[in-house]
């Protein structure tokens, strides 16, 4: 017990006291509103007290940082060794554009950089696909071959700056081609390091960047698992993402169990598929999550989450290295949470939530910035964003003491209520037979299509308030300054891409395709293959359609 | 007509809202369906049916596929539900099909059921016939996938075909509830998965109780799979397709294709007579207030349904002396 | 005897897999009584365009985050106007700055909607100007 039997007698006594009190003082003044609760629709009660967390065992479920349970975090010294990295996703227009961003932000002093691919690299598509019609460098940086990735990394330190690529389908694809890019420049695989998002689960769940069915889907995640174990062992080669579940509407506990029955599905298929021993490859997994606007509950979740994850991985998968229990996570702040309306009041939101951020226990954090509703951030915008981060960092003291509000009454509780819910949603997709075959029912999706009707609703209705939209509404509008990308940016990269295919040896690109095609057929580890295609100048249409031929095309089936 | 014209040289917009017209009832719609309905019966209706989620959308957008890869044209008519809250509903089914959007020899149109009383709503049979007078070679029909209208879509497919799934843990009591006996064909979906073999033999099992099929047609169970191998999937939808063709033609070749036309014409008789008799009458009478007037006297038990309603059946319908 | 039924296609083209808002909408419009269809994510707009004639729809409301908008929607209208359906009304909405407005207003989008706007709000304006576009 966490608490003496005097302590919680008294304590007990008090709360009646209290209670009576309160009784009296609401009859004169009644509560602004009815439902105290979090944005996700959980109740909060008016006080906690020792008596929510009587049953809290100190040393199974809190003890110290980097132990078991590692609901303290994984540093045994915080963040006083070194703070989270300061990784800004960015990416836009050409490959030129997005090398000249990233050097401007190492000089900023971000400590890690993070790729955004526009939507045809997204979805595996080329510049010049009919599909690909006016998204050219939208979105995010536009990458066919190899020619273009090696433009992207012009002047980057690859064996000393880590970077974070955000690509799905087509991961083995762009993976292959940073593995290229760092051979051709002489470093060695074992000296890169970063992440490939490569969490495809997650899309079929939420975000709907579709290529291939879920089963085959999840063995390429496994091929790449698999490599990066063997040969690129610096390498995250998937990063187990909540971000997009919470950002198509899920609630926070929402997030939080589909995010790790996720990363259970993950680490079950490589150890049926590949037969790897559990601890050469958990200790490799990462995650991503969101933080959100209700900082005590985003908080408590991202502490839930490392100690689900921990338990999980000794008591369910016996993992035997402590490395292996660890769960290491990157944050972005939730862009669902910034508002068209008053888009300057989004600077306050980001710091909000990356202070939680900060609080959870997170390695690495994005901060959104203050027109991110609106389009890729400008520079200006972007740079307060960092701003954001390094004040929190270096002058709000939030990083001087390790989990600060570890053992606050309400923070455990609710970071136990939270585990618990969770808990509930795995168990009950282990019953549908695993990630895989609840998605098939469409269980995840309609949970999430719930949460964000209902979610609409309460906005519609002032249950929840969003300032700026359904209170403290203004009618003079802020104008922003708004990046425009330039539409000459997708003839120019389809010229780009002709130029490259007119060079290149087309029978070792044919050769190479089909060497591919053969390892997918005999169920192969493609990686080996995929490296050996961009380097013979393949593009990321051309392996793409490779995997849609042999596994099939899967599109949304969008239940309701 | 110019519309009987335009519908029988396969006009789209056409033909859509002439549906739609059926769907909202409006007479004349009725008119141009008299016109056309001497036109009629030469597409083979395929029905789909079974449990929501067994994937009859994506097979139906496969056997599509395989059915233009023999130039045949293909009209597709997707159901959903009507909420009976609002009278509005998602009609979704359309997604798996939007490869087929450009080919101007594939038609898909979805349907709401409108809460139509006996299940498929009664457009269904109408646009069929619509469908058939445009010349499609064939008129696929996917079912909502719950309740009675599964066993309704016998009153209008030549051709039924049962999809099932292994893991959803209702395949067998939906045979038990009258599955089996309207199915002309079985297809196992994602075989490759856990319980497929358990279905399968339950399948088996089943059928075997069955003493004797019309037509000596037994159900033939087709095992769909598709992991990892888009070209076996394939094959069991070319076996599928295939299958559905022998069918028709053991149904033509038995004498029976008689019987299941003649059944359609007997429901939609019965659905013409209740709209012709039955709509005029209800309309008088809530239009006058006695309906109205009627239910408050049951309401105060002044009086029970069965003596109001001989009461309106003597005053509007006239039965000639026998 | 039956009232006409509105019938709405909510449409995503482009490769844009961002469906939160769209099948919000879908919803929302299944709940104000109309029929809905839903075409999916990453449609192309020759595919909108043949799915709203066949469909025949009245009014089809495109959603895109991507920024992709100013090509894709007036391409969409321009598809569903090249198959003749004339009398479809179009609508807008996702992530779109103001100074992009008037190229969609005229390239014939009837409404557009932004971050912000209600569900309620949107039903509202489509019962005020979307009509059933069959004649009797």
């Amino acid at each position: 017990m966490y608490f003496s039997k005097e302590l919680l007698d008294s304590s007990s006594r008090m709360r009646q006291r209290w209670e009576d009190e309160v009784k009296k003082a609401v009859a004169k003044w009644p509560d602004q509103k009815e439902d105290w609760t979090t944005v996700s629709s959980l109740d909060i009660k008016r006080l906690y007290t020792p008596e929510d967390i009587k049953d809290l065992k100190f040393d199974e479920d809190i003890g110290y940082p980097g132990q078991y349970p590692f609901i303290r975090g994984n540093q045994v010294t915080g963040y006083r060794g070194k703070f989270w990295t300061f990784r800004m996703f960015s990416g836009f227009g050409s490959a030129y554009d997005t090398n000249q961003r990233w050097h401007q932000l190492l000089k900023a002093g971000q400590t890690g950089l993070s790729t955004a691919f526009d939507f045809p690299t997204l979805m595996g598509y080329d510049t010049d696909d009919p599909k690909a019609r006016g998204e050219c460098g939208k979105c995010g940086v536009a990458i066919d071959t190899l020619e273009d990735f090696m433009v992207l990394v012009d002047g980057v330190p690859m064996d000393k700056i880590t970077t974070s690529m955000t690509i799905n389908p087509p991961a083995t694809a762009l993976w292959a081609m940073y593995c290229a890019a760092a051979e051709i420049k002489g470093i060695p695989l074992t000296k890169i390091g970063g992440t490939i998002q490569n969490d495809m689960l997650k899309e079929f769940i939420a975000q709907k960047t579709l290529m291939c069915p879920p089963e085959p889907s999840v063995k390429l995640i496994s091929d790449t698992v698999e490599f990066g174990t063997k040969f690129v062992p610096r390498w995250n080669t998937i990063s187990i993402s909540g971000y997009h579940i919470r950002e198509a509407g899920s609630t926070a506990v929402q997030e939080l169990a589909f995010t790790l029955r996720d990363g259970m599905e993950y680490v079950e298929d490589v150890l049926k598929r590949k037969g790897l021993d559990v601890d050469t490859f958990a200790p490799r997994l990462s995650f991503f999550f969101n933080s959100h606007i209700d900082f005590f509950e985003e908080i408590a979740k991202l502490r839930a989450a490392r100690r689900i994850w921990a338990k999980a991985m000794r008591d369910r998968y016996k993992a035997k290295d402590e490395r292996s229990w660890w769960m290491r996570f990157h944050t972005q702040t939730a862009g669902c949470s910034l508002t068209a309306q008053q888009p300057y009041n989004n600077v306050v939101r980001t710091a909000t939530e990356a202070l939680a951020a900060v609080l959870g226990g997170t390695q690495s954090l994005h901060t959104n910035s203050l027109d991110e509703v609106w389009c890729l951030p400008t520079d200006h915008a972007v740079e307060i964003a960092l701003r954001t981060q390094q004040i929190i960092a270096e002058e709000t003291g939030a990083a001087n003491t390790i989990d600060p509000l570890a053992g606050s009454y309400f923070v455990e509780a609710l970071t136990n209520e939270m585990e618990q819910q969770a808990w509930d949603y795995i168990h009950k997709i282990d019953d549908m037979g695993g990630m895989v075959a609840a998605i098939d029912k469409g269980f995840p999706q309609m949970e999430l299509a719930d949460a964000a009707y209902k979610f609409q609703r309460q906005i519609d209705s002032n249950e929840k308030i969003m300032v700026g939209v359904n209170k403290y509404v203004t009618e003079d509008e802020q104008e922003i300054p708004l990046l425009d990308i330039d539409d000459a940016i997708e003839t120019q990269q389809i010229e780009r891409l002709n130029a490259v295919r007119r060079k290149r040896d087309d029978k070792a690109a044919k050769k190479s395709l089909n060497d591919l095609k053969d390892a997918c057929k005999k169920g192969e580890n493609v990686m080996p293959y995929c490296i050996e295609a961009v380097k013979n100048l393949c593009s990321v249409q051309e392996i793409c359609d490779v995997y849609r031929e042999v596994y099939g095309e899967f599109r949304d089936p969008a239940m309701y | 007509m110019e519309i009987t014209k335009k519908v029988r040289g396969g006009d789209v917009r056409a033909a859509t809202r002439l549906i739609r017209n059926l769907e909202d009832r409006i007479p004349h719609a009725k008119d141009t369906i008299k016109h056309i309905f001497s036109h009629t019966g030469k597409a083979h209706v395929i029905g789909f049916t079974g449990s929501p989620g067994a994937g009859k959308s994506t097979m139906i957008d496969s056997v599509v596929a395989e059915l233009r890869k023999r130039d045949k044209t293909v009209g597709v008519l997707l159901v959903d539900p009507t909420s009976p809250f609002t009278g509005g509903a998602i009609l979704g089914d359309r997604i798996r099909m939007q490869r087929h959007a450009l080919d101007p020899g594939v038609f898909v149109r979805s349907l709401a059921t409108r809460g139509a009383l006996g299940g498929l709503s009664k457009a269904v049979g109408d646009a069929i016939h619509v469908m058939d007078a445009m010349g499609k070679d064939y008129v696929i029909v996917e079912t909502v996938g719950t309740g009675q209208q599964e066993v309704d879509i016998i009153n209008h497919a030549h051709t039924v075909v049962v999809v099932l799934v292994p893991g959803m843990g209702d395949e067998i009591q939906a045979i038990k509830a009258g599955i089996l006996e309207i199915a002309d064909v079985f297809v196992i979906n994602k075989a490759d998965r856990d319980g497929a073999g358990k279905l399968y033999r339950e399948l088996v099992y089943m059928l075997s109780m069955v003493d004797e099929f019309p037509g000596g047609w037994k159900p033939p169970i087709i095992r769909a799979e598709n992991i990892f191998d888009a070209d076996s999937f394939q094959r069991s939808l070319d076996e599928l397709t295939n299958t559905i063709g022998q069918h028709y033609q053991n149904l033509i070749d038995k004498g029976l294709l008689g019987d299941r036309i003649r059944r359609k014409a007997v429901l939609e008789l019965n659905e013409a007579l209740l709209a012709a008799i039955l709509d005029p009458v209800l309309t008088k009478l809530v239009e006058s207030g006695e309906m109205k007037e009627m239910t408050e006297k049951l309401l105060k038990k002044e009086t029970d349904p069965y003596t109001l309603a001989e009461m309106i059946a003597s005053r509007y319908l006239v039965m000639p002396a026998e | 005897m039956a009232k006409r039924k509105l019938r709405i296609m909510v449409a995503k083209p482009g490769l844009d897999g961002h469906d939160r808002g769209a099948r919000v909408l879908a919803r929302c419009f299944r709940d104000a009584g109309y029929e809905t269809i839903y075409t999916g994510c990453h449609q192309t707009p020759e595919q909108i365009a043949a799915a709203a004639i066949q469909e025949d729809i009245d009014c089809v409301g495109l959603s895109c985050m991507s920024g992709a908008h100013k090509y894709l929607f007036p391409e969409c209208v321009k598809q569903i106007r090249a198959l003749g359906g004339d009398d479809i009304q179009i609508i807008g909405g996702g992530i779109i700055p103001k100074q992009d407005y008037q190229l969609l207003y005229d390239a014939g989008l009837k409404g557009i909607f932004t971050p912000g706007i209600t569900l309620d709000d949107i039903v509202a304006w489509i019962n005020e100007n979307i009509v059933p576009n069959v004649k009797e």
